[in-house]
């Protein structure tokens, strides 16, 4: 038997620092690695319609059906008055699907990428964003319909419309992403937080003015109603509106005096700087979770 | 505590607590405390671990089932944290954890050697670059464009080695990885571990093989319980173990003592 002789081996110096070797930067680490992060993003895109025969089509059947709903009941059954209700439930219908899908599949990231989580170093905060991005690709679909139906209705984009839409989307990716950190890793030792994902979900869009206009809320609660607009998601919905609802009516200025509130502005980068603290209350969150994440995902 | 240039892994004080669970869900819990029963219980996975290795040291970690050789790994792979003390690395860790790379079952192999490249610290580029020899060293033919989750016990394990092992990596662990591999990938495993351990790359071997370690090996760590049992000499930590070869052993050590022979 040959005794292995150590004194021969090459030296092999290793020009690095002695560190912990698990990841600690969080979700600044998460950007660092923009290529894992994108490999994840793309396998869950192309994981959503695997084996079906319409593929993408069903990225835009959804959405034309639910605002095919929407138009009818709310529009022709209940007959709402408000002009174009339609592309006005349906500005909602993107920020509130949006936010939906990235709360929801967030919160099961981690439990359904166990496999890897249990294995592998990785920022767990990958998945959570992740969720996020797919979320945001499925998004486009729907802007596009928008698009295709404003730009009928003789809607023209401005500029600080634009930037609202902008606004909204940023708004909502920075919320969606710090309740998915909470959610996601509280998931793994409670399955209830499941359940009661789909209960604040249903809040979510009811308690945005998606298939009510704002003005509404306004009549019935007055000077209250500004509480209603610390609500993020609720001052998203409205950037959306105020940047293709308005335009496609036939008194834009009207319209935005009557059904967009004044500051709308002010209120929106109040929820901005709202989503930004819950992202890290989030982070926080997960941190403090994570390491008892490997061990409890059976 | 300062440590030299040439030091590769720091163990110090190392405690993983986990947690145990009788009780579920909240009436349980209640009957519980009403019973004055535990609701919950901790145990020591790894207790007060602690040890060094040098760059290019080929370490055996030993012990029985559930002696925390895994979570000790996991620990130095950088999946777990410590609850207590320490862990530091030098440079890039690659390696298998008990047995299974860390793959998703509904990707294919192709996606998933990209995907797992990617974990360990590997771009594009560096991936695309290795991509066929990783293939042919896992040799699994035209299930390379099936999910994983089809794959045999066998097939995982060898794609999972193959990128592992094909990673510019400065550490590489290796848990249990022969468990579950036929002869000739066995063969084709110990001979690439020996290149890595040419090549002055630190080596963590766990394995029950006293034959495959003393080939590979040049200290055995043997754990008992989650301390710490043994440190140091081969022979000598597998005597420790009652491991040697003169005792009854499973067919399989003889099997790695025959490989270690041919290489």
């Amino acid at each position: 038997m040959t005794v292995p002789m150590a004194e021969t081996h090459p030296v092999r110096v290793v020009d690095a620092p002695l560190r912990p070797p698990s990841p600690d930067a969080g979700l600044l680490e998460v950007f660092r690695r923009r290529y894992l992060l994108r490999l994840l993003v793309r396998r869950e895109v192309s994981a959503r319609y695997q084996g079906s025969v319409l593929g993408l089509i069903w990225s835009y059947i959804n959405p034309l059906s639910q605002l095919f709903i929407f138009w009818f009941v709310m529009g022709i059954i209940m007959g709402r008055g408000t002009e174009n209700f339609a592309i006005h439930v349906f500005c909602g219908l993107i920020v509130v699907q949006f936010f939906v899908e990235t709360f929801g599949a967030g919160t099961r990231s981690i439990v359904r990428n166990k496999a890897l989580v249990r294995k592998m170093a990785m920022p767990r905060e990958m998945f959570p964003v992740a969720s996020m991005l797919v979320s945001l690709y499925h998004m486009g679909p729907q802007v596009l319909i928008l698009l295709v139906i404003c730009l009928a209705m003789g809607w023209t984009p401005t500029l600080i419309g634009m930037a609202g839409f902008l606004l909204a989307v940023v708004i909502i990716g920075i919320l969606g992403t710090a309740l998915a950190l909470m959610f996601s890793a509280a998931n793994v030792f409670f399955r209830d937080v499941g359940s009661l994902v789909g209960i604040l979900t249903n809040f979510v869009r009811f308690g945005t003015p998606m298939i009510y206009p704002f003005t509404m809320v306004e009549e019935r609660f007055g000077p209250a109603a500004a509480y209603y607009l610390f609500n993020p998601i609720a001052d998203a919905v409205l950037l959306v509106q105020q940047a293709f609802w308005i335009g496609t009516t036939d008194h834009p200025t009207q319209m935005q005096e009557h059904h967009i509130p004044d500051h709308l502005f002010a209120y929106s980068f109040l929820a901005l700087g709202t989503s930004l603290v819950m992202l890290a209350i989030g982070q926080f969150i997960f941190r403090r979770l994570e390491n008892k994440i490997p061990e409890r995902l059976t | 505590m300062s440590h030299s240039a040439s030091t590769s892994i720091v163990v110090d004080g190392v405690t993983k607590y986990f947690t145990l669970r009788y009780q579920r869900t909240l009436k349980q819990m209640t009957v519980a405390a009403v019973k004055g029963r535990e609701i919950t219980d901790t145990f020591k996975a790894v207790d007060d671990v602690s040890f060094t290795v040098e760059q290019g040291e080929s370490i055996g970690l030993m012990g029985l089932n559930g002696s925390g050789k895994s979570t000790l790994l996991k620990l130095v792979n950088g999946i777990m944290r410590p609850d207590s003390g320490k862990v530091l690395t030098r440079g890039r860790i690659a390696g298998l954890i008990a047995t299974g790379a860390g793959f998703h079952p509904q990707l294919t192999g192709r996606e998933n050697v990209f995907l797992n490249a990617a974990v360990l610290g590997m771009t594009e580029a560096e991936t695309r670059r290795k991509f066929d020899e990783i293939v042919e060293f896992a040799d699994i033919g035209r299930f390379l464009d099936t999910p994983v989750g089809n794959y045999s016990s066998g097939m995982f394990a060898r794609l999972g080695f193959a990128v592992a092992v094909h990673v510019d990596s400065d550490i590489f662990l290796a848990d249990e990885v022969l468990a579950v591999g036929d002869k000739p990938f066995k063969k084709k495993c110990l001979a690439r571990m020996q290149e890595v351990r040419a090549e002055g790359r630190t080596l963590f071997y766990v394995s029950h093989a006293a034959g495959s370690v003393r080939k590979m090996c040049d200290r055995v760590i043997v754990l008992e319980q989650g301390r710490l049992g043994f440190d140091g000499d081969v022979n000598e930590g597998i005597k420790y173990l009652k491991y040697d070869p003169d005792e009854d052993m499973p067919p399989e050590v003889d099997d790695d003592e025959d490989l270690g022979a041919d290489i």
